[in-house]
């Protein structure tokens, strides 16, 4: 996994709402107990026809969307459990970068773990994402981290937020764990102030 | 004079371990709930790096996620979730955790052995990589679901990066109706906000319906906080916890527990500290409340019918509730007593304690589940199972015809063998109706365990208020 900068990749538009991450990865692939290989099973109930064909009904195995690396969606999306094995799946889907309206706070915070970008944008700026994506073969999008911009080359372009650390963590690729264990010394200092019915 | 503090304010407070301007805040863990799902990368990632974990004496682990619920003399015959439950016994061993196996006396759902442990404390800072963890909030601790790379950091370093919320109180004032019980009320809750509606806040769950009901009650309403989006749902700590807590086994004994109650009683909000958002509810006007879609917010009283979509004016609303009715197989407009059920579960983090089965015990007595119907009851721990049969309410569901099952989050997710088969239909006592949850093609109905024990003898859903 590896942080970014920009990146300039192919719309998916997904237009649903409140997209939960028992869709995203259905249970029966959370018994794995490695980190990788959640590729294939993203989006499973929906992806594949009872005999394992892929629906050609579900948006993201059309022709046109495949390769994309940007997905854009309805509100609420990541919503319900917190299981990291929906961000695991998206990103070895390739996506990126996530473009809605809201996301569910745990999974929005799971995917910067991840390196991978959520997007909050007004609901009428979506919307244009999405009519444009489904509407135009090949429709690609450019994402700024450091400007913090979205554009598509042809009139569309918008400014997001998004907050300075996790920006910083997402551009330079850096393990969190690692930067808090420089701490180490304040988290002792920390805990000789406890009080002694927890345990100090 | 200090400015006056909401609950969550001093926990938080109390618990900021260093905040640096443009940063998260580093905020200390004081206690870490761990199970098998997602914990197996986490430790991984451990051992990959030659970390340790921090604080075993601040950590438990459980596997409950996936364990089958028939006898526990029977093997696990699911190879991928006996690994995954052999791998968590390892890491346990390995790392120096404590852990509280399937052979253990106080084995169960993580979110139910915290409480009846005593580990789940007031001002406490809680988390799991399970998104339930608010359960805890119940008891005025800040307890929230993390994933596994927060598991990891939590492992390694006992605290955790963290961006302070915004606060909402959800005020419930009166007195519940007879009938109507703590899963009415947070079902209610989230019917009227929406399940985003609380995304970015922590809520306090206050006023007298919620000051009057038990510690169990008080759990089922915090448990459910994430379905209305909010990470975590606090309960201000009263007599009713101190009296829950005191002689529980990791409870502070002697001097100690004087100390903590002194402390407790603190953590309450302050008379004139504001919440960012209020949100008020009459007790009197929440009946039994059953889920007639794919989210928990599509929810409606048991007196209502199905809604609509031809009514309803906008256009993704709609679309999402034509798709739910759908996959769910309902008609528009059907009275919500008219709805045949196929399959009863009682059980889970948000429904498997002592009182949720006693509750359903009482509707049912005497009674038969109707020939349509297979139910079952899943405990939620392995203590609350001993105390049910010892007061003979396992008798009263075998009776009935209930299947009487071994604890285990079982079919509330349904990564064990309990799942329902396409197109069955569930009175659920569990959290989620999300397509597929309780198995693929299965459909959910959200309700309490006296509406999901009445709708097991009815064969459809009834207004429990009117059960006799």
């Amino acid at each position: 996994m590896q942080g970014f900068s920009q990146h300039t990749g192919l719309v998916a538009p997904m237009n649903r709402e409140n997209v939960d991450t028992d869709q995203i990865m259905p249970k029966q692939f959370l018994k794995r107990i490695e980190r990788t290989g959640y590729g294939p099973f993203a989006f499973f109930d929906w992806r594949y026809l009872p005999d394992g064909a892929p629906n050609p009904e579900f948006e993201l195995n059309r022709p046109q969307y495949q390769g994309a690396t940007v997905l854009v969606t309805g509100q609420n999306f990541g919503c319900g459990s917190s299981r990291e094995h929906a961000p695991w799946g998206l990103a070895e889907l390739g996506f990126k970068v996530l473009i809605a309206p809201s996301f569910a706070d745990i999974f929005y915070n799971n995917c910067f773990k991840n390196f991978m970008l959520p997007v909050v944008l007004p609901a009428e700026q979506v919307a244009k994402v999405m009519r444009r994506a489904e509407s135009t073969p090949g429709y690609k999008l450019t994402v700024d981290v450091a400007a913090q911009t979205i554009s598509d080359g042809d009139g569309f372009s918008v400014a997001f937020e998004v907050d300075a650390f996790r920006k910083h963590c997402l551009v330079n690729g850096l393990d969190d764990i690692g930067l808090t264990l420089q701490r180490a010394s304040v988290i002792a200092a920390y805990e000789g102030t406890r009080p002694a019915y927890r345990g100090a | 004079m200090m400015t006056p503090r909401t609950m969550f304010e001093k926990v938080w407070d109390s618990h900021v371990v260093l905040q640096e301007p443009g940063q998260p805040a580093v905020i200390y863990i004081d206690l870490h709930l761990v199970h098998e799902v997602t914990s197996p990368q986490a430790f991984d990632g451990l051992r990959l790096a030659g970390r340790k974990v921090r604080r075993t004496d601040l950590t438990i682990a459980v596997p409950d996620h996936n364990v089958p619920t028939w006898s526990r003399d029977l093997p696990i015959t699911d190879e991928i979730a006996r690994t995954q439950i052999e791998t968590l016994d390892h890491n346990c061993a390995e790392f120096g955790v404590t852990l509280y196996g399937l052979d253990s006396p106080n084995h169960g759902v993580v979110h139910i052995i915290g409480p009846q442990l005593g580990y789940t404390q007031p001002g406490m800072t809680i988390v799991c990589g399970d998104s339930h963890t608010a359960t805890h909030g119940a008891f005025g601790s800040l307890a929230f679901g993390i994933g596994t790379s927060e598991v990891e950091h939590v492992l390694a370093t006992q605290t955790l990066l963290q961006h302070k919320p915004k606060t909402m109180e959800v005020r419930v004032n009166g007195t519940l109706p007879a009938g109507v019980t703590a899963k009415d009320i947070i079902l209610a809750v989230i019917g009227r906000i929406g399940t985003a509606g609380a995304t970015g806040y922590c809520i306090e769950y206050t006023g007298e319906a919620i000051r009057s009901l038990s510690m169990e009650g008080r759990m089922t309403v915090s448990n459910m906080s994430i379905e209305a989006g909010a990470r975590a749902g606090l309960i201000a700590p009263d007599e009713t916890t101190f009296a829950y807590l005191k002689g529980r086994e990791f409870a502070p004994k002697g001097d100690l527990w004087e100390q903590a109650v002194a402390d407790w009683k603190q953590l309450a909000t302050d008379p004139g500290a504001t919440y960012d958002r209020v949100e008020i509810f009459a007790a009197a006007d929440i009946v039994p409340q059953v889920t007639w879609g794919t989210n928990p917010g599509m929810v409606a009283p048991v007196t209502d019918r199905v809604p609509d979509p031809a009514t309803m004016a906008d256009v993704t609303a709609r679309a999402g509730v034509e798709r739910a009715l759908e996959y769910m197989g309902l008609k528009a407009n059907t009275p919500i007593t008219g709805v045949n059920i196929d399959r009863v579960f009682i059980g889970s983090c948000t429904n498997g304690r002592i009182e949720d089965l006693r509750a359903a015990a009482a509707v049912i007595q005497g009674k038969q589940v109707a020939p349509t119907v297979y139910a079952m009851v899943v405990p939620g721990s392995y203590q609350v199972k001993i105390q049910a049969e010892a007061e003979g309410l396992d008798q009263i569901f075998k009776a009935a015809g209930f299947d009487w099952r071994e604890p285990g989050c079982s079919m509330c997710l349904g990564m064990n063998p309990d799942i329902l088969k396409p197109g069955e239909r569930c009175a659920s006592t569990s959290n989620r109706n999300f397509e597929g949850r309780q198995g693929k093609g299965g459909r959910t109905h959200l309700v309490s365990p006296a509406m999901a024990a009445a709708a097991a003898v009815a064969g459809h859903f009834v207004d429990v208020r009117n059960w006799k």
